[in-house]
């Protein structure tokens, strides 16, 4: 039984000793269960409840459960959008004392939602698209602090809704490796390439499954990772030459990476010997541009195109309030007090778990401007929140931990070596020996 | 199919001194199943990420057939690494699932089929194609994960400990299924493991490195019988062989109070009067005369069924050393007691006791 199991974790939650560890993960109780919608895995992941939190578990060996744990631990210190390891259970049998595989658990990114559910009928090519840039803006920074993925898909990966956009998490770092000295060109490349091949396969997958709008092509739009990422590599890290009087290139630069959502926090400039040529190369870049700037301001914790859209409606506050030389703090606490609190305090108990409170207001601003245009006037904040909660999020599904599709029918674990698990289903999918499979193919 | 050919191949490490790969020089030939093998942080996984694409050369080529792939991208050159992580989808056939990355390839409809086909037939899984990946069990699931490596039809076949997750059991189950699957394929594989039994069982010839040098490369049996050095002599083979302190006398090499008989020549080149030599545990015999042979204390018997090892020490030129021997599991002297060992002439190794390198064997070799 659970005697001698071993627990390994940085937060100790000793609810996690509650939890049935002597049943193997698939035979688990629902009531241990909570139903959430999940990637394509190899190995069996399913969601429970733990102090009222939801956590993710998988059942793998213990040398990967405990190389993954630490690896997502790094990538939290290295600030790479990733999932949070809770912990690692090891020497794990069941009541006749036969040894079960270790466990990691991960905490469940509250707001986040699988690829899976981000549509509710079809998935569309832009949103496709919009969640391959997410990734492709992932691997970048995952790239940019020497790991390489291994096994990028859409399916390891997590989304929040970002105004607009989406902000990708990375959720499997089990294939990960990390080089202090930096990737390679062929690592990157690499990477790039099984992007490139998962995506395409996932949205084929949607698509024989009959989940994709018609005029999605999977091919297309995972090619397009490829465009993105080395997009914005190249703006990140690309060195670029001007003749000695054109410094404001400098500024230039610097400013199209904050608009990107980056700082520079080193940069190399060199001249020639005669003085006439300057070449710029960005050497340490972090991201995060407008969520460091919000939390400064605000203290609020938003994504990157979030803050971007709580910044500008912040200065165009300060631009229509405040004087020549009013204090930028005190006015964005007084934007924070007059129009962002009242905007959050409006939102019904029971439609708080529609979506996160920032992205309530960014939907809000452009509901708002909707509303204007429509009506040929300015909407009051008070007016367009009203008709915003009852027209708009009182709609929404609930996003803080989604409930649909189960977790089960999305569950396809492939044990990692033949004949010892995973008896095969012919009744799953009665008639298919028939079919002419070269149809498909 | 294809040779691969490592010419002087370099990796030297930003802010490293030393190499981690130093002009490794390897010839695998068309269709072989080469195992590059060594402790961990001897090179073998860079030297084949190297092959990969996946690290740079600094220095010397790598050819795949004749083709000089150095400073070719990964995706170009023809290479499949096989048991990458790969998912199966739900909503795909057997077939789609092998045959959708020659689909994003870019290759015709009736190619695809020809190749789906050709692969499930060397998977067995041909009556399954048309199935969903939940109608199959946990075998063939994983073999039709195999089945997308196989359909693109690489060179080469890279494999990067891929059996390491698994408990031992099924470890030497997969080895043998991994084996068999290459030999009917015929694909050249490059197959990377720390294991040295797994080395032994699997490849057609075995590379051993140390420290970024290639010690010796060589069949099984080759490595085995004639190590080249300390190095490889002790880490090939379960129990390791006894590598002992040993002067040499004239007419053979002193091992306690007898002489094992060895080649002139070999005793002539040692440097001095004082070799390594290496013996085997099923190449030490329990002495007929008391007294004859090097006096050991049995420190424990380890009994396997028919056979056994009983590990025991000895002092050597006043050091305590370590001796392992297999012995009869039936009937062995016990924990405690003092026994005289002697070594089988035919099978012991001679080294330079400075150097590490092989002087030669006994009478036979």
């Amino acid at each position: 039984m659970s005697g001698s199991l071993n627990i390994t974790s940085a937060t100790a939650d000793p609810a996690l000793l509650d939890l049935p560890w002597h049943l193997p993960l698939d035979a688990w109780p629902n009531e241990n269960i909570a139903a959430l919608p999940k990637g394509i895995s190899r190995h069996l992941v399913r969601f429970a409840h733990l102090s009222g939190r939801v956590v993710a578990i998988k059942e793998t060996t213990s040398e990967m459960a405990k190389r993954e744990y630490e690896m997502l631990r790094t990538l939290q210190g290295l600030e790479i959008p990733c999932v949070e390891p809770l912990a690692v259970i090891t020497n794990r049998s069941d009541v006749d004392g036969e040894p079960l595989n270790s466990v990691l658990v991960t905490r469940h990114l509250k707001f986040s939602l699988p690829y899976r559910a981000l549509y509710s009928q079809t998935l569309r090519p832009d949103t496709a698209t919009r969640l391959v840039d997410a990734l492709a803006a992932l691997l970048v920074r995952v790239h940019m602090v020497g790991l390489f993925w291994g096994d990028v898909s859409l399916s390891n990966t997590l989304f929040r809704r970002d105004a607009g956009a989406f902000a990708a998490y990375l959720v499997d770092a089990e294939t990960g490796q990390l080089y202090t000295g930096g990737l390679s060109n062929g690592q990157r490349e690499n990477d790039l390439e099984i992007a490139r091949v998962n995506i395409a396969g996932e949205l084929m997958d949607l698509e024989a499954g009959g989940r994709v709008a018609d005029e999605l092509d999977p091919i297309n739009v995972s090619n397009g990772i490829v465009a993105a990422y080395r997009l914005l590599w190249k703006e990140l890290t690309g060195s670029e030459s001007f003749s000695s009087n054109e410094r404001w290139r400098i500024t230039e630069r610097v400013e199209r990476l904050n608009d990107l959502g980056f700082d520079i926090e080193e940069l190399t400039i060199k001249t020639d010997e005669t003085g006439t040529t300057v070449r710029i190369q960005p050497k340490v870049v972090d991201a995060g541009h407008h969520q460091r700037r919000l939390l400064r301001l605000t203290g609020l914790d938003a994504e990157e195109n979030q803050a971007r859209r709580l910044l500008n409606d912040l200065d165009s506050y300060r631009a229509s309030y405040g004087g020549e030389d009013a204090d930028e703090e005190m006015l964005a606490h007084e934007w924070l007090v007059r129009v962002f609190e009242p905007v959050v305090r409006a939102i019904p108990r029971d439609l708080k778990g529609k979506l996160e409170p920032a992205e309530v207001f960014h939907q809000l601003l452009d509901h708002r401007w909707f509303m204007a245009q429509n009506q040929g006037h300015d909407v009051p904040l008070a007016e367009a929140v009203t008709s915003y909660v009852q027209d708009v999020l009182r709609h929404r599904r609930d996003e803080a931990t989604v409930i649909d599709p189960p977790t089960g029918s999305l569950t396809m674990p492939i044990p990692v070596v033949s004949g010892t698990s995973g008896e095969p289903d012919p009744a799953a999918d009665p008639t298919s020996d028939d079919e002419d499979w070269r149809l498909k193919v | 199919m294809a040779t691969v050919t490592f010419d002087k191949a370099t990796r030297l490490y930003p802010g490293s001194t030393r190499p981690a790969v130093d002009q490794l020089e390897l010839d695998v030939s068309d269709g072989e199943f080469l195992v590059l093998v060594g402790p961990s942080g001897c090179g073998k996984s860079t030297s084949l990420r190297m092959l990969a694409g996946l690290e740079e050369v600094n220095d010397g080529n790598i050819f795949i057939g004749e083709r000089n792939v150095t400073d070719v991208p990964p995706k170009d050159r023809d290479i499949a690494m096989v048991f990458q992580n790969y998912a199966l989808y739900p909503h795909m056939t057997v077939a789609e699932n092998m045959g959708f990355a020659l689909k994003i390839a870019g290759i015709n409809k009736d190619e695809r089929a020809a190749r789906v086909l050709e692969a499930a037939k060397l998977l067995d899984l041909e009556p399954y194609l048309s199935r969903k990946p939940k109608a199959l069990s946990g075998g063939q699931r994983q073999r039709v994960a195999m089945g997308r490596a196989i359909v693109r039809q690489p060179q080469v076949f890279l494999m990067d400990e891929p059996l390491s997750n698994l408990d031992a059991k099924l470890r030497v189950q997969t080895r043998t299924q991994i084996a068999s699957l290459q030999r009917r394929l015929g694909v050249t594989t490059v197959y990377v493991t720390h294991d040295q039994t797994e080395a032994l069982t699997m490849g057609d010839r075995i590379a051993v490195l140390k420290d970024g040098v290639l010690q010796q490369v060589g069949s099984p049996r080759d490595l085995y019988a004639k190590p080249n050095n300390v190095f490889v002599a002790g880490f090939i083979g379960s129990p390791a062989m006894n590598l002992l302190a040993a002067d040499t006398v004239d007419g053979g090499i002193r091992f306690g109070t007898s002489t094992i008989p060895v080649q002139r020549d070999t005793l002539a080149a040692a440097s001095g009067s004082q070799v390594t030599i290496g013996i085997r545990p099923e190449d030490i015999v329990m002495s007929s005369t008391q007294g004859d042979g090097l006096s050991v204390s049995v420190d424990l018997v380890e009994e396997l069924g028919a056979d056994g090892y009983l590990y025991g020490h000895s002092e050597i030129e006043g050091k305590r050393t370590d001796i392992v021997a297999r012995v009869d599991g039936r009937s062995h002297p016990n924990a405690g007691e003092t026994v005289y060992l002697t070594a089988t002439p035919n099978h012991l190794h001679v080294f330079n006791s400075e150097s590490g390198e092989r002087l030669g064997g006994a009478v036979t070799d």
